[in-house]
């Protein structure tokens, strides 16, 4: 039995293991799919120092698994079912095996946020995306629609004007949230239109997506958008829904910790997009996994 | 050795709607990210249903008409055939036990 369980195979969780394994923790990382995370969806990474030019989600991903493996990390495929901290131990329930641990690191990251609306559940697969890098290829010279005004919506629009012959930008407010790199690429942009102040009520179609109705906020009408595609970016919520009362969460579920990552449970760190914080970039998610896992460390020693 | 059965466009009814045995087809492709954390467990339900379930790929990318025929807009998406008829449909990236149970309810 490993002392140490990582949960979670994305950059905090793969950091996390490097720095363990350098550390020679015994220590297993469990991941429910294959390691890479959220960052497998991105196209192309600009902002992870190191890479002048960039470099594509599954490269930097890669390169992460290998360096932690090469100082013996473990990777197991197997999903976590529950968590339940014991008087000397933390039980883990795998969907494959138990395990009893004395620390375990939290890095299940977050999944793309729903837009609750009709018609979403019904057309996902047959329209509807949360993925551009994967789904846009299907859209070649058709319309389709993207909610957001972030820093991902806005770098999957213009992703997906490589396919599409036009993105409608739906974003509630009447300016972006994205940094100022991205807007102006965004409005430079010929095939980029956006439709300010509006919100999106339902989703249109029967075996396949034909329009979306959006409100109006200014003006309180709706009206109803033909696209065949709706792509959704409009933030994340926290994969923790096995965590709810085992450590302290904030109010959209995201789990709060202190700086040295540490939970409100003994023993257990969280690290990367599952933590209740301002920015959730790959880099940020890099340093919350190694604090976590010296934080783990020095407590597995008794300091 | 893979036991993945690679399929195309031109061979796809022989392999999979004349199968003697059901089958489930991982659409995907090469920039797919999310089909990529889904591959090596395609990989592993091959080598384990092998003469039971016919495990197969069929590149997105290369292949346009089967896609478009079973009106796939988001991959991952895995089908499950049995005498000939698509049975079922899992869309996006789902751990390897989830894929289990849909295998099962094939046999």
């Amino acid at each position: 039995m490993p002392e140490l369980l990582i949960i979670g195979g994305g950059p905090a969780g793969l950091t996390a293991g490097l720095y363990a394994a350098r550390a020679k923790l015994d220590c297993l990382l469990l991941e429910r799919l294959s390691p890479g995370g959220q960052v497998l969806t991105t196209n192309w990474v600009e902002n992870y120092p190191g890479f002048p030019g960039g470099i594509g989600g599954f490269d930097l991903m890669d390169r992460m698994r290998t360096q932690a493996e090469e100082f013996g990390l473990k990777i197991l495929s197997e999903e976590v079912k529950l968590i339940r901290p014991e008087t000397d131990a933390i039980f883990v329930q795998g969907d494959s095996k138990d395990y009893r641990v004395r620390a375990v690191i939290l890095a299940m990251g977050a999944s793309p946020k729903k837009l609750n609306i009709p018609g979403e559940t019904e057309l996902t697969g047959k329209g509807v995306s949360y993925c551009a890098t994967c789904d846009g290829f299907f859209f070649r010279d058709q319309e389709v629609a993207v909610i957001g005004g972030g820093d991902t919506a806005i770098e999957e629009a213009l992703f997906l004007t490589r396919f599409a012959s036009k993105v409608y930008v739906i974003h509630r407010r009447d300016r972006l949230r994205a940094i100022r790199i991205l807007q102006e690429r965004a409005l430079a942009n010929e095939k980029i239109t956006f439709m300010w102040n509006r919100i999106p009520l339902e989703i249109k179609g029967d075996n396949t997506v034909e329009g979306i109705v959006l409100r109006d906020l200014i003006e309180g009408k709706s009206s109803e958008l033909r696209v065949q595609g709706v792509f959704v970016f409009i933030g994340y919520s926290p994969n923790t829904d096995i965590l709810k009362g085992i450590v302290e969460l904030d109010e959209q579920g995201f789990v709060i910790t202190n700086e040295e990552m540490e939970t409100s449970q003994r023993g257990i760190y969280a690290a990367g997009d599952i933590r209740s914080k301002s920015l959730r970039q790959i880099s940020t998610a890099v340093g919350d996994g190694a604090v976590a896992a010296y934080s783990a460390l020095r407590y597995l020693e008794g300091y | 050795m893979s036991e993945v059965v690679h399929v195309t466009d031109s061979n796809f009814e022989s392999e999979i709607l004349n199968s003697d045995i059901p089958a489930m087809v991982d659409f995907w492709a090469e920039w797919c990210g999310p089909c990529k954390m889904v591959g090596p467990i395609i990989e592993e339900l091959a080598k384990e249903y092998k003469g039971r379930i016919k495990i197969a790929k069929l590149n997105v990318d290369q292949n346009r008409d089967t896609p478009a025929r079973y009106g796939i807009r988001n991959i991952p998406t895995m089908i499950f055939f049995k005498a000939g008829k698509a049975v079922d449909t899992v869309i996006g990236a789902y751990p390897k036990s989830f894929l289990e149970e849909r295998l099962k309810a094939l046999l």
